[in-house]
């Protein structure tokens, strides 16, 4: 572990009841990076965000940000290290009886005593940074997908946390807010010096912003590497998954019986 | 045959094991939210806004319900006290049947399916959203910010709404009785005066109405933070608040008048 990593995830083991849902994963990500992990739905990638913050207990192993044990803090302590977190929900998550101004100006409110002007300006200057500065009157039902990922994810610099992550932050958007997306994570993560987690789907998106890949599936990391290594990768998984291939080692087909027997043929010409 | 009786069997006891089970993890919930009240105190905004929406939407349906009972009141009771020629009576009549009864249960079952409904909706739409999930990564506790305020504007809300309920009745009673059929107006308003005591009947019916508050509250913003997150979770929990509220209002209402006017005539 250098001086500059910021997470360090070892032999993490979870399961929901009897079912185990990550089995052994190591990660290490440093500040300043953008860090993409990618897998089919239902691989365990929010729940690896919720490990990471927290919320959930891992069965085994464990989660380090800024050399603390996450599952180990008691709960003040884990709130004070969540201040220096920000998390993006798939669909934003802003608080919908809350404007956009007072959205983003949420956790200063709750966490810090500072005058009313002095979280004006805050606001104002996190809300610029997204190009939303002139939507600070809007109420959340008001703002387009984008929009509302946007004003979500200037909420989510509002303390400048060290670490965001971004739970599918580009599913839903049209090709113009994705790129607007994607490139305000990688803008926001260089000019305020923190590091990105972006779970994501959207492999070409992706790979343009980030700096290392890390692939789940069934519950281990099936590969991994920076973005030129993951599109020269010749290992199948990858492969099929960077290029959308629909049969490959994730198969078409949920596992059945033989078509034959399904359809009763055996029986006829057995 | 056995096996049928036998899963039968289970299936009841599986039943039973789940609503104690329920019970228990509301009753948990319940205590925490007393146990982290101390921002809706310390910040009682929080607290005054939610009065807003819980007291000061629901007055419409209070008032005009308050109104409407009275009125029916009035006119029952007087078809009924004119055949015994006590028709003056009738002001006593209305002001106990409102006072000790029929205000704080009535306003306590309109509430809980105005505001009560509208909580578990408003929570449970909090959590499938993934606010609250939001709120707590923020380093912010949902039950402390969003739910305890609910809470305690609920309770604050419904002993009020209750006594403008009996008040609204009390004035349509007399609408109907003395405005429209003639019966003296001295009477209503003496005989109502002498018969209702502060003691037995407005306190009590004042500690109805607090009790009934605290059940529907604490109901609503249960269903809500344990409905399941999705759109059929949230509808199925704000209905179970408005049929729990009502059986549990009603049957708090047998024990608190068993207790309360035992032996009082
Ligand atoms: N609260 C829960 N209880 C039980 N199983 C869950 C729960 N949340 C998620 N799961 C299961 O865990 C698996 C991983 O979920 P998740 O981490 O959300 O996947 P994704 O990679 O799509 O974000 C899924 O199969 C999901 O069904
Ligand atoms: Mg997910």
């Amino acid at each position: 572990m250098t001086a500059e990593t910021l997470i360090e995830v070892n032999d993490l083991n979870f399961s929901y009841g009897t079912r185990a849902i990550l089995k052994g994963i190591n990660m290490s990500m440093s500040r300043g990076q953008v860090v993409a992990i990618m897998g089919g739905s239902g691989s365990g990638k929010t729940t690896l965000l919720k490990l990471i913050g927290g919320t959930i207990q891992p069965t085994s192993g464990y989660v380090k940000f800024a050399g603390e044990v996450v599952h180990e803090l008691n709960r003040d302590a884990l709130f004070k290290l969540r201040r220096k977190m920000g998390m993006l929900f798939q669909f934003g998550a802003l608080f919908t009886d809350l404007s956009v101004f007072d959205n983003v100006a949420f956790q200063m409110r709750e966490h810090t005593n500072l005058p009313e002007s002095m979280i004006r300006d805050l606001v104002l200057m996190k809300l610029h940074a997204v190009g939303l500065r002139g939507a600070h009157h809007l109420m959340p039902n008001e703002l387009s997908g984008g929009m509302a990922r946007r004003v979500a994810l200037a909420r989510s610099i509002a303390l400048d946390p060290m670490l965001i992550m971004y739970d599918e932050p580009f599913t839903g958007l049209d090709p113009i807010s994705l790129s607007v997306i994607g490139n305000l994570i990688r803008r926001l993560t260089d000019a305020l010096g923190m590091t990105s987690i972006v779970v994501t789907h959207d492999v070409q998106e992706s790979l343009k912003i980030v700096d290392y890949v890390y692939f789940i599936a069934d519950g281990v990391i099936a590969a991994e590497g920076t973005p030129k290594e993951v599109r020269e990768s010749a290992a199948p998984f990858v492969h099929q998954f960077v290029h959308g291939e629909e049969d490959g080692p994730v198969p078409f087909h949920y596992p059945a019986q033989t078509y034959k027997k399904d359809l009763n043929l055996e029986d006829t010409f057995a | 045959m056995p096996n049928r009786i036998v899963s039968s069997i289970q299936n009841i006891g599986h039943r039973v094991i789940e609503s104690v089970w329920r019970l228990g993890v509301a009753s948990r919930f319940f205590i925490l939210v007393l146990l982290k009240s101390g921002t809706s105190l310390r910040r009682f905004n929080l607290v005054i806004r939610e009065l807003y929406f819980t007291g000061v939407l629901s007055l419409i349906i209070i008032v005009v319900s308050g109104l409407f009972v009275g009125m029916v009141l009035g006119l029952q009771g007087y078809e009924t006290l004119q055949k015994y020629g006590s028709e003056s009576a009738v002001g006593t009549l209305v002001a106990l049947s409102l006072v000790r009864e029929l205000g704080p249960v009535v306003a306590a079952l309109l509430f809980a399916s105005r505001a009560g409904s509208a909580i578990t909706a408003e929570i449970g739409l909090m959590k499938a959203t993934e606010q609250l999930a939001a709120m707590g990564m923020m380093a912010v506790d949902p039950i402390a910010r969003v739910v305890a305020p609910r809470f305690w504007a609920g309770v604050i809300s419904m002993p009020f709404l209750a006594a403008i309920f009996s008040v609204m009745g009390v004035f349509g009673g007399y609408l109907v009785t003395v405005v429209f059929i003639g019966v003296d107006e001295g009477s209503y308003w003496s005989q109502m005066q002498s018969a209702v005591d502060f003691r037995f009947d407005i306190l009590n019916g004042f500690i109805k109405s607090c009790f009934f508050g605290v059940a529907v509250t604490a109901i609503a913003v249960f269903e809500g933070y344990d409905a399941p997150p999705t759109a059929e979770g949230v509808s199925g929990a704000t209905t179970r608040t408005v049929v729990t509220s009502s059986l549990v209002i009603l049957g708090l209402d047998f024990i608190l008048t068993a207790f309360m006017f035992r032996g009082v005539s």
